[in-house]
């Protein structure tokens, strides 16, 4: 099975690859997936007035699943709380040419972003949102 | 030293320059058929592959009247499962074979057992992916018409007990296949000593050309006899019908002749060049594990799993060092290797393997550029890994509630 070009940018040149102190309070955390499913993915907000200023991956899995995470950092960037709940698994599929076999690892690239969301949501619970 | 670099010899093997040599002349110039019998073409075309067959049953100590063409091991396979089952369906319809099978064996078993025409015990392995003789005995039943068990497995190497299943097998009165794909040509093999009735090869494993392979038959002590697969002119004895590849024959002998003049030095240049890459690699890499049996395996083969990074993208990484691993990602399936799970190995440890196949023309220069990408490879996607991140934070993995998906 051949990569696309993207595909094959993100592994080589994986784009914000590492971690934040998951307790701070202005870092969501997502951790998604399963060591015995061959992919576990670790996505990280930073969040400041409510708009991510930072992101942070780190990924075990296929190519495709490391470069669906690296993907998904670089688009959480700049966006509001509300405008990444919209970042949708078939907008990676389709922006790195995901093969059907591939489609799952966007599917968790997804779910990893909920899940930094409502990290970071449920740490900021019953306190206006922008407030550190 | 050329890239891309070929370490997967256990899927097939470049073809021997002097075994293209040998089959030149034999497509255009000589192209008889070996079955006419009435003029000079047939007759050379014959002489070749009856040499052929001689090369090819000297390299596995058998008479060349036992030898059987075919396009393929998986063939063979095929028709000495097949082929004894509906022979001697009267004496018994039960088969005995293992967990670690190549698919050629299992999915004909369970073909087989689908259709009804045979029960099939599937052995387990132990740790090291070996066949226990003392299993084999045991599974036999008065039903037992044939045992079928590999001589060298395909991702891991470990090679069996095949002279002790072989006794059991005789001194039972049950008939004994082998499956000798990977082992034929890289190990003796010697069908008397080893008391094996029907074996299966091929001729792409052994620096040959694809498309032949053969099936060895026991002609005395007993006398084998299978139900053909393919009917037609009555080719190899009736056993398997259709003309004859000379070529392809005359190449799978030649290299048959190349492996047993060679194996003794060759035998002793791919261990050396295997251990020195399995030590280099292990001593560099923590937590990087053998799988199959640490001395009793094949002299090309070696695979390891690298705790924290999966195979796949481990490949990837590797662009230009042809491997394979034993990853879901890299199989239709969405499962990891099952002759790794079958030894017990985790399934976290199965996705995460990786299969040297060393071969004829690899060189030392070719395995210290493996050894030092692959440890380059390994420690770049553990720096990218969550699970390193938290084993070296102390977490038991063990102990983690992942949401699987």
């Amino acid at each position: 099975m051949a990569y696309s070009d993207k595909v094959v940018d993100h592994f080589n040149n994986p784009r914000n690859m590492g971690s934040f102190k998951k307790d701070d309070a202005d870092v969501g955390t997502g951790m998604v997936g399963a060591p015995e499913c061959g992919d576990v993915m670790k996505l990280q907000i930073k969040v400041q007035n409510d708009t991510i200023v930072d992101a942070k991956f780190k990924t075990f899995g296929c190519g495709s699943a490391i470069a669906s995470s690296s993907l998904a950092t670089e688009w959480l960037k700049g966006k509001t709380i509300e405008e990444a709940q919209k970042i949708k698994n078939t907008d990676i599929v389709q922006e790195l040419n995901l093969p059907p076999v591939k489609i799952h690892c966007s599917v968790l690239a997804e779910d990893a972003i909920k899940a930094a969301l409502a990290d970071y949501q449920k740490k900021t619970d019953g306190q206006p949102t922008g407030t550190k | 030293m050329k890239l891309p670099i070929f370490l997967d010899n256990h899927s097939t093997t470049p073809m021997d320059p002097r075994v293209l040599e040998a089959m030149l002349p034999y497509f255009v110039e000589k192209f008889g058929n070996a079955a006419s019998r009435n003029h000079a073409f047939g007759w050379a075309a014959e002489e070749a592959v009856e040499q052929a067959r001689k090369q090819i049953a000297k390299l596995i100590k058998a008479d060349a009247k036992e030898i059987v063409f075919t396009s393929g091991a998986t063939e063979s396979d095929n028709l000495a499962l097949k082929g004894v089952l509906e022979m001697y369906k009267e004496k018994g319809t039960h088969i005995i074979t293992s967990s670690t099978e190549h698919r050629a064996v299992l999915d004909t078993a369970k073909s087989l057992e689908a259709k009804g025409l045979a029960t099939v015990t599937y052995l387990p392995v132990d740790k090291y992916g070996m066949v226990n003789p003392q299993d084999v005995q045991n599974a036999i039943t008065d039903k037992t018409i044939l045992i079928s068990i590999m001589l060298a497995n395909n991702e891991i190497g470990t090679i069996n007990p095949i002279q002790e299943i072989g006794k059991i097998a005789k001194s039972k009165g049950v008939l004994f296949h082998c499956d000798a794909t990977q082992g034929v040509g890289k190990i003796p093999v010697d069908v008397q000593a080893m008391g094996i009735d029907l074996m299966s090869f091929t001729s792409h494993k052994v620096y040959g050309p694809k498309g032949v392979g053969a099936l060895y038959v026991r002609k005395r002590n007993p006398r084998v006899r299978i139900a053909a697969q393919i009917d037609g002119g009555g080719h190899e004895r009736g056993m398997r019908s259709g003309t004859l590849p000379v070529p392809l024959i005359v190449g799978f002998g030649k290299a048959c002749e190349l492996c047993e003049q060679e194996m003794v030095t060759e035998t002793a240049r791919l261990i050396k060049m295997r251990d020195r890459l399995q030590t280099d690699i292990m001593a560099a890499l923590e937590e990087s594990y053998l799988n199959g049996h640490p001395t009793n395996r094949l002299p090309g083969n070696l695979n390891i799993s690298f705790a924290y990074v999966e195979g796949e993208s481990l490949l990837m990484g590797m662009k230009d060092i042809a491997l394979s691993s034993g990853s879901a990602c890299t199989s239709a399936t969405l499962e990891p290797s099952y002759v790794l799970r079958a030894l017990g190995v985790g399934t976290e440890l199965a996705h995460s393997s990786i299969r040297f196949g060393l071969g004829r023309f690899n060189t030392d220069d070719e395995i210290d550029y493996t050894t030092k990408k692959v440890i380059e490879v390994v420690t770049k996607l553990r720096e990218m890994s969550p699970l390193y991140e938290m084993a070296k934070e102390g977490v038991d993995l063990k102990s983690v509630q992942w949401a699987a998906h």
